[in-house]
């Protein structure tokens, strides 16, 4: 355990150490604010125009705001994220450290561990940046806490998953461009299963549509903890875990 | 304190190291030789638990590296042929992360520290970041990081790469200090390097175990031989080479002549005896009874590097090449 923390410290001290910590977070704010901007200011102007015409408040701040937020948050995880796990394992395969944490006494599922969590860490960072706009909701209006924190679950979970997967990626190649640019592809592929079965209610379909991340975090949005959402991510983390587990193995026995 | 037996490694197509059996008591300096590609690397990846055997078994302090990784590599101090370091991290903040992950207790780290970076001559840089290091530092802050948790054994892969000249002395005199409690292997292709610090060479080549001895043993089995430089200054163009050669290969006791390059005017031999033949007399009664100028006549000590060379290169040799093409070809190829 206490060499779970050890690589986990470590990496999140790298993360920020370089400007890649900084400039996520800046990122993921910026378009966080630009639509809470939009959002807000549609929704006070929606509001201002129902009460000229004597109507009750046509939305709550819930649907209007925070649901397209979290909503576009968890579209611009998708985009983030392979920049958090490209330099996991494939920086140190290149530059060699590898050695370094296989030759201690450490396990492997220990660094793999501290690795995930440091990304982890990092990426709840990101997330926190989108706290200070839901922060200036609850100073001045009343929105309902329960289904943000729901939301929030729902973005942590499906964001673990993700990671899980970048990890693994990181851990099959040397070249940070490559783990990058394939765990992109991969995050975005689950994104656009759920597109393409919008329609269709085939049993193949069923199963594609379960394996899309993104129809799992939309029962989160509305508020609801659905337990097999839950299963699904905690179960995707496991896996993704488990295989980059077996790839450090064979790291060892190809290398 | 090290036991290797039938060591393979093979990797998909190649067999880097070749059933390699070998032992290291306790204390010991052991050098590691080998021309590049020899399987020092591979070995020693082996003995870290960084890469599994594919047969054969490897022991440190009784522990097998495939039964007991753990036992071993707690007892370990490893330092690769890149030293694996961090650039993003001050050189303090490193060392504390290592010793953490070697297992030394956060009581204790503080003072590991100031004194793995005393020992190492780094304690200007301890608050620079790592990246901005020379690559002499960076070589040593590697070998604090392989020392910090006093492990029984330490085995560094080319430790003196990239210092200089005075820095290499001072790794030696750290790496004897160490020597006695800890066991030590380090891998080189520099031979002075055996010749300074270890006291046993394990030369290998091509994957397979050349030959395992004592420094002094390993010179003397081949000292039996003795090798003359010989230098005749011709007067009015008398004698020609080929004259002295022949007069000189027909000396009692001598295995070959070889003619050097010949400076201002004055040729050169290097001339070998048989085993166990001192011929120094008889070259230079020769020389002078065919009436010519002796002008130097000197012994040639076998170094290691001809032992190395020798050992290294045997296979080639016995390929139906010529002798002594084989043999200066390969000098050349070292002294580039």
């Amino acid at each position: 355990m206490r060499n779970v923390f050890l690589v986990c410290r470590k990496e999140l001290n790298s993360y920020f150490a370089s400007p890649i910590a900084y400039l996520l977070m800046a990122f993921f704010g910026l378009m966080i604010g630009f639509v809470f901007y939009t959002a807000t200011r549609d929704m006070v102007r929606m509001s201002f125009m129902a009460q000229m015409q004597g109507q009750m408040m046509p939305q709550n701040v819930n649907d209007a705001i925070i649901k397209p937020l979290l909503g576009l948050a968890s579209t611009v995880a998708l985009f983030l994220i392979p920049m958090i796990t490209m330099r996991t394992f494939a920086e140190e395969k290149r530059t060699g450290t590898i050695e370094l944490l296989m030759t201690s006494p450490v396990r492997d599922t220990e660094i793999i561990l501290g690795k995930w969590l440091g990304a982890m860490l990092l990426y709840l960072c990101v997330l926190a940046m989108s706290m200070i706009n839901l922060a200036l909701l609850f100073a001045w209006g009343k929105p309902d806490l329960k289904p943000v924190l729901v939301a929030y679950l729902g973005l942590i979970l499906q964001g673990g998953c993700l990671l899980a997967i970048g990890v693994f990626i990181s851990t099959t190649t040397r070249n940070q461009i490559v783990a990058g640019g394939v765990t992109f592809f991969v995050c975005l592929i689950l994104w656009l299963l759920s597109w393409f079965t919008a329609f269709d209610s085939s049993s193949t379909a069923q199963v594609i549509n379960y394996l899309s991340i993104v129809t799992h975090f939309e029962n989160f949005s509305k508020g609801v903890i659905d337990t097999k959402d839950v299963v699904f991510y905690l179960s995707m983390i496991f896996f993704s875990l488990f295989i980059t587990h077996r790839a450090m193995e064979s790291l060892r026995w190809r290398a | 304190m090290i036991k290797v037996e039938g060591l393979t490694k093979r990797y998909a197509r190649t067999v880097a190291v070749d059933n390699i059996s070998f032992e290291v008591e306790k204390g010991q300096i052991v050098g590691f030789l080998g021309p590049n590609g020899a399987g020092k690397t591979t070995t020693m990846r082996v003995l870290t638990c960084y890469l599994p055997p594919t047969s054969g078994t490897a022991t440190v302090a009784g522990f097998d590296v495939l039964e007991n990784p753990m036992e071993v590599k707690k007892r370990i101090g490893y330092l690769p042929e890149t030293p694996p370091v961090y650039p993003e991290m001050e050189v303090d903040e490193y060392l504390i992360f290592v010793g953490q992950l070697k297992g030394i207790s956060s009581r204790e780290i503080r003072r590991r520290v100031d004194d793995v970076t005393e020992r190492c001559a780094i304690g200007d840089v301890r608050k620079k970041l790592i990246g901005k290091l020379s690559k002499g530092y960076r070589q040593r802050v590697g070998l604090a990081q392989a020392i910090i948790h006093n492990p029984d054994v330490l085995i560094l892969d080319e430790p003196t790469s990239g210092l200089d000249p005075k820095q290499i002395i001072e790794i030696r005199e750290l790496l004897r200090s160490l020597a006695g409690e800890h066991t030590i292997i380090l891998s080189t292709h520099i031979l002075s390097e055996v010749e300074h610090s270890c006291e046993r060479v394990i030369i290998i080549s091509q994957g397979k175990l050349v030959a395992i001895d004592s420094v002094s043993n390993l010179t003397n089995r081949l000292r039996g031989s003795e090798a003359v430089a010989l230098e005749v200054e011709p007067h009015d163009g008398r004698p020609n080479p080929v004259e002295v050669q022949q007069r000189l290969e027909q000396v009692s006791g001598v295995s070959r002549v070889l003619m050097k390059d010949s400076k201002n005017g004055r040729i050169n031999f290097e001339v070998e005896s048989l085993q166990g033949r001192s011929i120094r007399a008889d070259l230079a009664r020769s020389v002078v009874q065919a009436g010519w100028n002796l002008s130097e006549l000197r012994a040639v000590g076998l170094s290691l590097e001809d032992i190395f060379l020798q050992l290294t290169t045997a296979e080639q040799k016995d390929e139906a090449k010529p002798k002594e093409e084989s043999k200066e070809k390969v000098v050349e190829g070292v002294n580039q």
